[in-house]
């Protein structure tokens, strides 16, 4: 287990440096420049020069990478081009408030999604099976930002039951475990639930449905094992596929919706990343887009252990 | 003994609490604003116009401010942290201001001289202490004419500029002073700053959550008594997406939003809300080009382009929220003068314009210009743009468009028509302010300012153009300039310099309760007039 866990994490380093390279590549190839956002009108051609050598955009592409890779390891993801605050202190918070709401989606998206799956699973091919089936249809095409506006205009504006916006009454910094706090968590959440919900729901219902037909649970019927403990004989069957959709769902949750987010105003990655975009931010760019990613790759990589514990023989392969 | 009395003093406590209540409360105004972050808040903010708007003119003084008093007429200067100024006689790059005097920072330290200089330095002096970067590229546009600054006495500053400069007092409007006794305080940090920023406005900062909120919090000291917030909190809330902003102030989360879009407007007020609108300096044009590959060379060309547009019904698309433009300044403006050519809409003359200089139906002019799909000051650039097209296609104008993102356009419009990746385009369609004479007339008309550092993008080369430029930078007496800033902009309507569309009416949407807001004729408002109900 444990060759194979070194193994795994070994693998994990050049994809994380590959994605570095990506990221970093992807911003720069971006037409127009960097420092487009901060050089004030007006300015000569003397100030643009002192203020890409302030920020370091003077250096050769490959020279700025290796910097910027040097510092990041280390913790330093630069400064801010529009706030000139580190981008640490920028994305720290970020990465906390889009938590919350990841965990809150997750709750309710994995929730409903192995809830309808298993019941859908269970009675394939019946009208109880298509209904839930076609829900789930629903929640993967439903873009998550339209539904976000129609659970506001329904719930904020007309009913005026929950809030349009925002993080709590006074921001996140104040965010607390209160109904205050919450009231402004369930629109959101419930808005990024609604695609993992519909993909766990399908994915549960086609292994529970593949399980169902093997030989062993008909013979664990037939040994008239009680339903109950053959259905833990499924879940545990069933486990490994769908363990696998729920880390890369739930690891898509914590990258945070830039439209979500920025349709709430929810302070975190994605409207972070929104904001940057717009500005043209690149070190805040880099950095969250960095974070992010290395949230993928070790959710990938926690999920490919958890699974090898479910089921050795992938641990095998 | 308790049982008998708490009945009592709970009514007495209600009692109090109904009748104290109202007089107690808080006035409490929250504005959503469009950026996407809270303002720079150590002085020089960022943002553009909504930076300053919100948190410039609130938590700071420039030397000179703008009045923005009133609704009717566009905002002028007026004294600020100096109370007097003027131009030496004989060399009229020597500047000497007069300061105002009892003036405190919100941290209780005193405006004088000293602190004058030692701002100056901040943004302009690169091995001083206190030079900031970020602070030092958002003033750079201001202070670009300043040479040299120094202190004659506790409360007499002298500025000399590079050259006679006569628009150095608009510039000054958007320097503000932030206190230097609190950047030592805040351990000469200014990101430690920027949580607990100290300057001489109306309003003081109280809480900083970056990318979410500001609280301010009203100044009752505020060194004009006339301008003491009537409000006692301001909370500033970036919310780029128009929508969310409109279901905030819908669900009474919010009381003001900038920029409702204009579909928007009708159900708002038809919630009651109050849609407030004004002309300011704002206009939607095509900056054009006069370099050998375009046919804008043509007098005849651009004046055809100019008459195709049907500005009413532009106006109309954006529900009413837009001005059909009579020139670069709004009809009614000091420097709008007297221009003989009337921008209407009349496809016919534009046609026969067009035929007269060669083109016609079988012959079209052929132009591409630059546009974006959104940006600060662009309104609806891609249904706008459209409309237009259709407009040209009427009167022989086929019109093909480079769609790309704002910063991206704002770099190809710094980088002049002639710049290589400009080749081919004849037009930049850039929405522009004119809040001061440089960058509204003087630095777009004339042949010896192009870009970067001028606004001239398209070589626009005009000797009487020159001519007027020159003088009213030379012209140092206000009324005189605005005469001469007349002369110039009658001059370059009648050129039909640049095509112009419309100009923004700058909607806000309000709750009912925002009572007092005069809108000024200006990208910066004056909240200390709002008294929440």
């Amino acid at each position: 287990m444990l060759l194979y866990l070194a193994r795994r994490i070994l693998y994990t380093l050049p994809i994380a440096v590959g994605v570095s390279i990506v990221c970093f590549l992807l911003i720069h190839l971006a037409p127009g420049d960097p420092l487009s956002a901060v050089i004030p009108e007006g300015a000569s051609p003397e100030v643009v020069a002192q203020i890409k050598t302030a920020y370091g955009f003077d250096q050769p592409l490959p020279i700025q990478y290796l910097n910027w890779i040097w510092r990041a390891v280390h913790g330093d993801f630069g400064m801010s081009i529009m706030t000139r605050r580190p981008v640490m202190s920028e994305v720290a918070p970020a990465v906390v408030n889009t938590m919350i709401l990841a965990m809150a989606a997750v709750l309710l998206g994995f929730g409903f999604g192995i809830l309808l799956g298993l019941i859908a699973g269970y009675t394939s091919g019946s009208l109880v099976d298509r209904a839930v089936t076609a829900i789930s249809v629903t929640g993967v095409s439903v873009p998550h930002y339209w539904l976000g506006m129609v659970l506001i205009v329904i719930f904020a504006v007309h009913l005026g039951v929950l809030p349009a916006m925002g993080m709590g009454a006074q921001g996140s910094q104040t965010f607390a475990l209160d109904w205050v706090s919450l009231r402004h968590l369930i629109l959101p959440a419930c808005a990024m639930a609604v695609i993992p919900a519909g993909i766990i729901a399908r994915s549960v219902r086609g292994t529970v449905i593949e399980v169902l037909k093997q030989d062993y649970v008909q013979t664990l019927f037939a040994k008239g094992l009680p339903p109950q403990r053959v259905f833990v004989h499924v879940v545990k069957n069933a486990a490994p596929t769908v363990l696998a959709i729920m880390g890369l769902q739930f690891a898509q949750l914590l990258g945070g919706s830039i439209l979500v987010e920025t349709v709430f105003s929810w302070p975190g990655t994605g409207f972070l990343l929104n904001s940057a975009i717009f500005t043209r931010d690149l070190p805040i760019l880099q950095g969250t887009i960095l974070v992010l990613s290395m949230f993928f790759v070790t959710i990938n990589l926690i999920v490919d252990l958890m699974q090898s514990v479910l089921d050795p023989r992938i641990k095998r392969a | 003994m308790i049982s008998r009395s708490s009945p009592l003093v709970a009514a007495v406590t209600l009692v109090a609490l109904v009748t104290a209540g109202p007089a107690a409360a808080e006035k409490v105004l929250r504005v959503a604003m469009t950026a996407a972050d809270v303002p720079l808040t150590t002085g020089q903010p960022s943002q553009g116009g909504e930076g300053l708007r919100f948190m410039g003119v609130t938590v700071y003084d420039g030397l000179i401010n703008w009045d923005l008093s009133s609704f009717e007429k566009p905002a002028v200067l007026r004294p600020g942290l100096a109370e007097s100024w003027a131009v030496d006689e004989a060399d009229k790059t020597i500047w000497t201001f007069n300061l105002r005097r009892g003036v405190k920072f919100h941290d209780g330290s005193g405006f004088d001289a000293d602190a004058v200089v030692w701002n100056f330095d901040k943004l302009m002096k690169r091995d001083a202490p206190q030079f900031d970067q970020a602070q030092s590229i958002q003033g750079s546009q201001y202070y670009g004419t300043i040479a040299s600054w120094r202190k004659i006495d506790e409360f007499t500053v002298e500025i000399k500029t590079k050259k006679p400069d006569s628009v150095l007092p608009y510039n000054l409007a958007n320097l503000y002073f932030s206190s230097p006794k609190n950047w030592e305080a805040q351990g000469k940090d200014w990101n430690k700053v920027a949580s607990n920023p100290s300057g001489t406005g109306p309003w003081m900062l109280k809480t900083l959550v970056p990318r979410e909120r500001a609280e301010l919090v009203k100044n009752p000291n505020y060194w004009d008594p006339k301008r003491i917030p009537k409000s006692d909190r301001l909370v500033l809330l970036p919310m780029p997406d128009a929508n969310t902003r409109v279901a905030a102030l819908l669900s009474g989360q919010i009381d003001w939003v900038e920029a409702p879009p204009p579909d928007a407007i009708p159900q708002l007020k038809s919630r009651g809300m109050q849609i407030v609108t004004n002309t300011y300096p704002h206009i939607w044009p095509y900056q054009i080009s006069y370099l050998e590959d375009s046919p804008f060379r043509d007098i005849r060309v651009r004046k055809a382009a100019n008459l195709a547009i049907d500005r009413e019904g532009l106006g109309k698309l954006l529900g009413g929220l837009a001005l059909p433009a009579k020139g670069m300044v709004t009809k009614g403006h000091p420097w709008f003068g007297n221009p003989t050519f009337d921008l209407r809409y009349d496809p016919k003359e534009a046609m026969r314009l067009l035929a007269e200089a060669g083109f016609g139906p079988s012959k079209p002019v052929k132009i591409k210009v630059i546009i974006s799909p959104a940006g600060s000051g662009q309104m609806q650039p891609l249904p706008m743009n459209e409309f237009i097209k259709e407009n040209f296609r009427d009167v022989g104008i086929d019109l093909e468009f480079e769609v790309m993102d704002w910063e991206a356009l704002r770099g190809r419009r710094r980088a002049g028509a002639w710049a290589p990746e400009n080749k081919g385009r004849h037009g930049v369609n850039n929405s522009w302010a004119f809040w001061d004479p440089d960058i509204g007339l003087l630095k777009t008309a004339a042949s010896f300012e192009p870009v970067p550092t001028g606004f001239n993008w398209g070589r626009f080369s005009d000797p009487k153009a020159d001519e007027l430029v020159t003088k009213a930078k030379n012209t140092f007496v206000p009324a005189e300039q605005d005469k001469v800033l007349a002369e110039l902009h009658t001059h370059i309507v009648d050129q039909a310099m640049w095509i112009w569309m419309v100009h923004d009416l700058n909607p806000r949407a309000m709750s009912p309760r925002v009572k007092g807001f005069v809108q000024a004729q200006s990208w910066v408002q004056d909240l200390t007039s709002v008294d929440m109900q």
